[in-house]
């Protein structure tokens, strides 16, 4: 009865040796990934930069992070920004504010520009997101006051009576600390975000700021990196 | 003395431990899930404490349920059935109580340092760069362990249930690996190699597959095994399993991108998500029909017994989720439902019908087996079912409801040719299903408590038939 063979001889083989199934697993498994992972680190398309260089800042030389002005393009974090992403992602913002806005005409009127690729490139995690039990944030830059913005971290149903959100006080007691934050931006250099000496140096600014004032900074340069043309279409 | 031989040819103390530990996770995971649930629909349970913030807290519940809960009960299963079906003891006893402290060490610092914000920020992957060191050498420790165990068969052929659980056991290790590389910058913080869209796509790829792999595959490997067991009925079709185990192994890798759809992934990734999504409604439905069928001839056994409710129940909801997935994951459908709750409904049809659920099964039936008793009240055991079925029910109603409701709140215009909505007023039109799901979600952890209990219950009469059959014997 055990040698009949029910299936396809292959089958056979197969399920009397574990380690033939290993073999066979081990390679069925990773075709998938390899084909939908792969070819984004290659294929120019995928950052719209490749196409439209001015996407992306052209740091001139002996230019710092402080000489960029909105729209010249996408920049690394600055220091204070990279505290105030860092405390973003410790308390979970993302599981519930996506950044990601979609090419839909609602969602240009209620959050701005479709989101491009280039925009989170320097972005280890990105912070897309999957939820939005509260609004996207992709292009909350500029929208708000820091006053505003400082208010509706420490109390949100102080300024939106039908928020879910939690109180955040203790990022005003939080202090950032520069010689550790200049220690991230160099892991971040490690791994390929284009950050000078001098970006890091200038992270001593950011001691003794509050994880308040990070935050804050953190959402009001987002989304006021690229200047987007009238009539472009920047995703073929 | 047919138990006693078998207690002395296998290893079942390992098994016994993970299954209680099993249990004691569901009450966990499931009371952690109802908590921020709540905070949902009452912020004020926030309690304006960072280590109990719903952001802090939400990683934990998933943790909980998914590698606490979920781990123990593919550990318990996996050595039980593949023991049971090899004809042969653990290939090794020792690296099955490495495994065993080891994932339950991984758990009590997922416990220490998730509420204290010390996370990479990926979904289902947030515990830090030490504890992911950590959490590879245990798995390692499984799927080396149960692979050299089958390598020591006395059966010529490898049965089906464990074809699944080897392929849920090299893609994991594929995954975490992959998903979990990261550069360390202090103890506790690191920072993802990938970024951006690349990141993305790594996260998803590996997001989808934690469910396809971990949560589908693994179970449906428990289902194999302890559907006919319980049903006391060979499996439907050994031909089906093949082609849908194949198909599945295949297909599933492929569905990740369908998290990203309209977003800034290329176009063409997600409509191969999309399309192998739609695909694999086959192989799944195959898994789904191979498990009911094999009640064939004998569906008048769910009028007693309650085990079998539960697997046989966690089947039909195994087959709506899987219908319901490739349903959104058409970039139409898709379109109204990411980012609303419609998600979240999805995956706790797929999380509280099909793998709570045959997870309950296959540790009732365990259970049983392993104190060699019946469970101390079989009433309960329905009831839990009914709890467990009902908790669902209303939890994912009251996320279809909300889901699809705020998905046309955002996209809805008025006469004027303006966005009829602020995003706030969704937020309030969302309370009252907040509530109902945080009620559905209480009820099905309170059916897991009442199954805590019964098991409690059951080692104990257990205990008690051991010392008076000895005192007999003694007498």
């Amino acid at each position: 009865m055990a040698d009949q063979i029910h299936s396809t001889k292959l089958q056979d083989k197969i399920e009397r040796s574990v380690f033939a199934m290993f073999l066979m697993l081990a390679i069925l498994l990773s075709v998938g990934g390899l084909v939908e992972i792969v070819p984004l680190f290659f294929l120019d398309d995928t950052m719209e930069h490749n196409k439209r260089p001015e996407i992306v800042w052209q740091r001139q030389a002996g230019q710092t992070l402080a000489d960029w002005k909105a729209g010249e393009g996408v920049r690394p974090y600055t220091a204070l920004e990279l505290a105030g992403r860092d405390v973003y992602q410790r308390e979970g913002c993302y599981t519930c504010h996506s950044q990601m806005i979609r090419p839909f005409r609602d969602e240009k009127e209620r959050y701005g520009h479709y989101s491009l690729a280039s925009e989170s490139m320097y972005d280890h995690p990105f912070q897309w997101g999957s939820k939005r039990t509260g609004p996207d944030l992709a292009r909350v830059g500029g929208k708000y006051s820091d006053a505003w913005h400082a208010q509706h971290l420490r109390a949100p149903r102080s300024v939106v009576p039908e928020s879910v959100m939690p109180n955040y006080p203790w990022l005003d007691n939080n202090k950032v600390d520069g010689t550790r934050m200049a220690k991230r931006m160099r892991a971040m250099k490690a791994l390929g975000v284009p950050y000078t000496e001098d970006d890091i140096a200038s992270a001593s600014a950011a001691t003794g700021k509050s994880e308040m004032q990070a935050v804050v900074a953190y959402l009001q340069v987002l989304g006021t990196m690229v200047k987007f043309e009238e009539g472009v279409d920047y995703r073929e | 003395m047919e138990a006693t031989q078998a207690e002395q040819k296998y290893n079942f103390e390992v098994v016994r431990w993970f299954s209680i530990m099993a249990v004691v996770y569901l009450v966990v995971g499931t009371l952690v899930g109802v908590l921020v649930a709540s905070q949902l629909a009452w912020p004020v349970l926030n309690f304006d404490m960072a280590e109990l913030s719903f952001g802090r807290l939400r990683p934990l519940h998933t943790n909980a349920v998914i590698f606490a809960f979920g781990g123990c009960v593919l550990m318990a299963t996996a050595f039980y059935s593949v023991q049971r079906t090899c004809s042969v003891r653990l290939w090794s006893d020792k690296m099955a109580w490495f495994t065993f402290w080891g994932w339950n060490t991984i758990i009590v610092l997922a416990v220490i340092t998730l509420p204290l914000g010390i996370t990479q920020g990926k979904e289902y992957a947030e515990l830090e760069w030490p504890i992911d060191l950590l959490i590879a050498v245990v798995w390692l420790s499984y799927a080396f362990n149960f692979a050299m165990t089958i390598a020591q068969r006395k059966t010529s052929h490898i049965y089906v249930s464990n074809w699944f659980f080897l392929g849920m056991m090299v893609m994991i290790t594929y995954l975490h690996v992959v998903n979990s590389l990261a550069i360390p910058v202090e103890l506790f913080k690191s920072y993802s190699v990938f970024s951006g869209v690349q990141d993305a796509m790594v996260q998803w790829w590996w997001g989808h597959n934690a469910v396809g792999f971990y949560l589908t595959a693994g179970f449906l490997g428990i289902m194999y095994y302890f559907v006919p067991k319980q049903a006391g009925r060979p499996v439907f079709s050994y031909r089906l399993s093949v082609i849908h185990f194949w198909a599945l192994m295949f297909g599933y890798v492929w569905l990740g991108a369908h998290h990203l759809q309209y977003t800034a992934l290329p176009d063409w990734t997600g409509s191969l998500g999309a399309a192998v999504s739609l695909a694999m409604i086959i192989p799944s439905w195959g898994g789904a029909i191979n498990g009911m069928m094999t009640l064939s001839g004998a569906w008048d056994k769910l009028r007693t017994d309650y085990i079998l409710r539960f697997l046989i129940m966690s089947l039909a909801f195994y087959a709506m989720s899987t219908f319901e997935g490739p349903v959104m994951s058409a970039k139409t459908v898709n379109a109204l439902s990411h980012y609303t709750d419609w998600t979240v409904g999805h995956v706790h049809s797929g999380a509280l019908g099909w793998v709570a659920m045959v997870g309950a099964g296959a540790l009732y039936h365990m259970i049983e087996k392993l104190w060699n008793t019946r469970m101390y009240s079989a009433a309960l055991v329905n009831l839990h079912f009914w709890m467990a079925t009902i908790g669902t029910v209303v939890y994912i109603t009251a996320m279809w409801v909300s889901g699809i409701m705020q998905g046309l709140m955002w996209r809805d215009y008025d006469e004027f040719g303006t966005l009829t909505y602020t995003f706030a007023e969704s937020v309030a039109a969302m309370h009252p299903y907040y509530a109902m799901r945080a009620i559905g979600g209480l009820i099905f952890w309170a059916g897991g408590v009442v199954m805590l209990y019964n098991v409690v219950m059951t080692v104990r009469q257990a205990a008690g038939q051991r010392s008076s059959s000895t005192a007999a014997a003694t007498a």
